[in-house]
């Protein structure tokens, strides 16, 4: 029985992986993740790893992809095809994946560890419990998880500096030229500019330096 | 199911990720492959902390879906500036940090 | 005090003034600095006495002492010291430096009163009387390479003074691109002598030289060439003797220092100080007496015909140094510098008289337009007569004994130096022909127009002033002639110079007398003590000598008579002479065209190699191949590697991807 919920839940998890790369619409994707991030709940499930499968739907498939959600809905989705350009990348990219996924296939399948063939160690009681995940939380891993939420804090701030609007007038028009048509001032530039590809401004022309008729002990210079 | 078919899986949607990566132009998208690869990353953990039978790899897998968490935010919030600035939400034209 | 501190205080006046000069010159007052360097001189002078009197209180076999400021390194074998050497030669040589340069400053001070680098004039001069000092007390190689290098660059310096003459600037160079081939070849002979002997010190040096090298060993003799070749460059000699008539675009008084009484009598000090060498070694010395004899008849036919009257003194002085050369390099080391002093004095009076009469000619130089200036120069006139009979060698004067007494050891040697003998009178004659044609020209016959207003009491006044050789107009600012002129009747300081160079002329042979008076040998004799030569020659038979004395007085005043006729009495002849005689005439005034050898064997191709070197090789090889070919091959290869950051973040991302297959490829092989 549990084979068969495997492969629904495999197959699901894979389709909506092809979905995500294949579809067009920014919408469309974020909903094909959601429909992969639940197949995969369903494969945690199988693992016996409860509050993790609860967590995968509650956390990721519910907050993280509803803030994406909110961010297309921002952008306003431009509906780019696969990829117009670049076409040595449009062949050579499922080449390396494909490459990938063979080695991965065989170290998978052909190493030597005992456990890949069997069905896992016996099972503990309370294995993939809260129980269990909030005791090693607290005790084996307590550095990682006060880590961890160091990080979640450093990551909404900058998120707030990142997106917050720059204080200007009211009124203002926000970054009326397009960022990349300003040009640099000569010597701050990038090393394209440094390599002849951008041409600086020109420079000025330095004033003459006038010419003073001493009496030093000074070396006769070069007559006309 | 024996715990190498859970792996096989894993390498697929890592696999599938990866060619996403490479082959969208919309950061929006690119960020959802990267979501892929990290959930692929996940499933390993799991199945092979059903493997070992200790919560080592669920407690794993719990954190790097912490670390999902923050890294979509800062990178949503990144796109988010770049629309703004009006800039074009295409991974080919954003390309100043060259040469 | 003993005399090395004497010698120190020597080489210090003349630093200090130098000194002075160039660092305080924007707040001296006025012409200060000309009397700052005077005094220098003056100081120095008095210190050459003290050192004279100090050396003769000794004992002769005492009379060569050193001193040692210290030690430069002492690594290698190489025993690098600042050392001194005062012994009865460097006095000498010290004396007359110190001496003339003292007056010949005093002259400069008026005749130089209005230009505007009169400072700039006297600081070079006495770094120049410094590095003369220094070259002639040097104790050892290594010094005198030194001094010897300073006084080329202080020439050049004077040489160009008037910088914005274009003739003064290339003159400058050339004279200084030959005096560097002469140092090279003064290092390359010191390393010759110093393979052998270890030392640097010439008292060391003399005293293994005997030890060390074999008669006319091949080593010795090289390096005695190698000296002979800086002693030619210095000196003028033939073939390097091309830039003394150019060096006359100096101002008048630096021609009478420099190119007449002392740096070109450097060579001469060379020869007389390195004789225990020469004489080890005779066939470096009979080249040093050939060429000497060479070039004191080619510049004796070539003044006959020369129309700038500071060429003609200087192709005078090249021939007078050619007797000196000769004197030293046969052994008659005491005569030669006899000779070297009185022509000193007389060589300097000359110039410092021609001086005078281009300021009366308003800067102008050429004897075609100057004309019987007798009436309206008296001084000058007078002065001009004593230095020529000093320099024709008529008796009482003082060139009639010393050069009387070079020709005379030389024929005592006997041999070939016969030949030398000959030449010598002949050129003798000449001598006294081209220093009256310039006399009895300048001041004998109709007064030409800047004469006449002399006699009327008014200095001509050049209404725009002009470059004396190509007659180019120029101004009178900084680094031009001054405006105004000084002539010696006019002012005292010339008058003083002058008339004490005059009095030397005429009573400085008296020191030298055969038979009577033997001073110069005897103070000269603890230097040369150890010369087999000059015991050779110390008493040469009577006949000879007599023959000598009767054959100087003879051609000198036939020389006289001869110009008298052709210059005064019947002035048409100098112009059937020059057609019937053309030929000669023509290399004569052509310098026996050895600036048009010089030119093409060694100048065009030089020039030839440097247009080379910067247009092909330059650009093609060096620019082209190695540096374009190094840049361009970074350039290539950093365009490949750039080629990488394209700024395509899905490139990026590929890289990553296909080296984390390339990498879990490696492991499955491994493991495999």
């Amino acid at each position: 029985m549990s084979e068969v919920f495997f492969f629904i839940a495999g197959v699901g998890a894979i389709a909506g992986a092809m979905g995500v790369i294949a579809l067009s619409n920014p919408f469309y994707t974020v909903l094909s993740l959601v429909f992969h991030l639940l197949s995969l709940a369903a494969l945690f499930l199988l693992l016996h790893a409860e509050f993790l499968a609860a967590a995968q739907v509650v956390v990721y498939a519910g907050a993280v992809m509803v803030l994406y959600m909110f961010v297309v809905a921002y952008i306003g989705g431009q509906d780019t095809p696969l990829s117009a350009s670049g076409s040595t990348l449009r062949t050579a990219a499922p080449l390396f994946a494909g490459v990938l996924a063979v080695e991965l296939c065989i170290a998978v399948l052909g190493s030597g560890l005992k456990g890949i063939s069997s069905e896992g160690a016996p099972l503990a009681a309370g294995f993939g419990s809260p129980a269990q995940i909030g005791q090693l939380l607290l005790t084996k891993f307590l550095l990682a998880f006060e880590v961890a939420s160091y990080l979640l804090l450093v990551a909404a701030v900058g998120a707030v500096i990142l997106a917050r609007r720059r204080a200007g007038l009211v009124g203002q028009e926000p970054e009326g030229k397009p960022f990349l048509s300003v040009l640099r001032p000569i010597g701050t530039g990038t090393t394209a500019e440094s390599a002849g590809r951008i041409q600086p401004l020109p420079t000025q022309p330095h004033k003459e330096q006038l010419e003073v008729e001493g009496e030093p002990a000074g070396t006769p210079g070069g007559g006309a | 199911m024996a715990i190498g078919w859970y792996l096989v899986v894993s390498a697929f949607v890592f696999c599938i990720g990866a060619a996403g990566v490479l082959l969208r132009r919309n950061p929006l998208v690119i960020l959802l492959c990267l979501e892929l690869m990290l959930n692929a990353g996940n499933l390993a953990l799991i199945a092979f902390a059903r493997m070992h039978g200790n919560g080592d790899g669920q407690i794993f897998a719990l954190i790097v879906m912490v670390v999902a968490a923050c890294e979509v935010t800062v990178g949503l919030g990144l796109i988010v500036a770049i629309y703004r600035r009006r800039l074009p939400i295409d991974v080919d034209e954003l390309r100043e940090l060259q040469g | 005090m003993s005399p090395t501190t004497w010698g120190w205080l020597v080489l210090a006046f003349p630093l200090a003034g130098t000194l002075v000069i160039s660092l305080a010159w924007r707040v001296l007052p006025g012409r200060s600095p000309g009397w700052i360097g005077t005094a220098a001189i003056a100081a120095s002078f008095a210190s050459a006495v003290g050192a004279i009197i100090a050396i003769q209180g000794r004992s002769p076999e005492h009379r060569q002492v050193t001193s040692t400021a210290w030690d430069y390194a002492n690594t290698v074998g190489v025993d690098a010291k600042l050392t001194i050497l005062v012994d009865p030669l460097s006095i000498f040589m010290i004396l007359v430096i110190s001496g003339v340069s003292m007056l010949i400053h005093l002259y400069s001070v008026t005749y130089l009163f209005s230009d505007r680098g009169f400072a700039r004039f006297f600081a070079y001069l006495n770094f120049f009387v410094f590095s003369m000092l220094l070259l002639v007390l040097a104790g050892n190689f290594a010094i005198l390479v030194v001094g010897w290098a300073f006084v080329g660059a202080a020439s050049y310096l004077l040489i160009s003074f008037w910088y914005r003459r274009t003739t003064a600037t290339q003159a400058g160079l050339k004279a200084f691109v030959i005096n560097v081939i002469g140092d090279v070849g003064l290092v390359l002979g010191t390393y010759f002598i110093f393979k052998h002997t270890g030392t640097l010190d010439f008292l060391k040096t003399f005293e293994h030289a005997p030890d060390v090298f074999a008669h006319n060993d091949a080593d010795l003799v090289a390096g005695c060439i190698l000296l002979l070749v800086g002693a030619f460059a210095k000196s003028a000699q033939v073939p390097l003797h091309t830039w003394l008539p150019d060096a006359m675009e100096g101002p008048t008084p630096v021609s009478a220092l420099i190119h007449a009484a002392t740096m070109v009598t450097a060579g001469v000090y060379l020869i007389a100080r390195m004789h225990p060498l020469f004489e080890r070694a005779p066939a470096a010395a009979a080249v040093g007496a050939i060429i000497g004899c060479l070039t004191l008849f080619m510049a004796a036919t070539i003044a006959l015909t020369q129309t700038d009257i500071k060429r003609v003194i200087a192709y005078s002085t090249m021939s007078q140094i050619g007797y000196m050369v000769m004197g030293v390099s046969v052994g008659a080391y005491a005569a030669g510098l006899f000779h070297l002093f009185t022509h000193a004095f007389f060589k300097a009076l000359l110039f410092m008289a021609a001086g005078s009469i281009i300021a009366a000619m308003a800067g102008e130089q050429s004897l075609d337009r100057m004309r019987g200036f007798r009436k309206a120069l008296p001084f000058t006139y007078v002065c001009f007569l004593l230095g020529g009979l000093s320099l024709s060698a008529v008796p009482p004067f003082s060139g009639f004994f010393s050069k009387d007494e070079i020709l005379l050891l030389t024929a005592d040697r006997g041999g070939w130096h016969w030949a030398l003998y000959v030449v010598g009178y002949i050129s003798a004659f000449l001598t006294a022909l081209y220093t009256f044609r310039m006399i009895f020209r300048a001041f004998h016959g109709e007064p030409s127009p800047e004469a006449r207003e002399l006699e009327h009491g008014h200095l001509h006044h050049a209404e725009t002033p002009t470059n004396p050789a190509t007659g180019e107009e120029e101004d009178t600012d900084v680094g031009f002639a001054g405006p105004e002129h000084w002539i010696a009747e006019r002012s005292w300081p010339m008058k003083v110079a002058m008339g004490t160079l005059a009095v030397g002329a005429v009573v400085g042979g008296f020191v030298q007398v055969p038979h009577v008076t033997k001073l110069v040998d005897k103070f000269l004799e603890p230097t040369f003590a150890d010369s087999s030569l000059a015991e050779q020659l110390r008493e040469p038979p009577d006949s000879l000598l007599i023959i000598g004395l009767v054959l100087s007085a003879v051609l000198g005043l036939a020389g006289i008579a001869l110009a008298y006729r052709i210059w005064v009495q019947r002035p048409g002849i100098a112009t059937s002479l020059r057609e019937r005689l053309g030929l000669p005439y023509r290399i004569s005034l052509n310098k026996w065209y050895w600036d048009e050898l010089l030119d093409t064997v060694f100048v065009r191709p030089a020039a030839w190699c440097g247009r080379f070197a910067q247009q092909t090789f330059e650009r093609v090889v060096v620019d082209g191949l190695l540096v374009g070919g190094a840049t361009g091959v970074v350039r290539a290869g950093s365009a490949a590697v750039r080629g990488m950051q394209s700024g395509f973040l899905r490139y990026y991302a590929a890289l990553l991807i296909a080296g984390l297959a390339a990498i879990a490829l490696y492991f499955l092989l491994v493991s495999s």
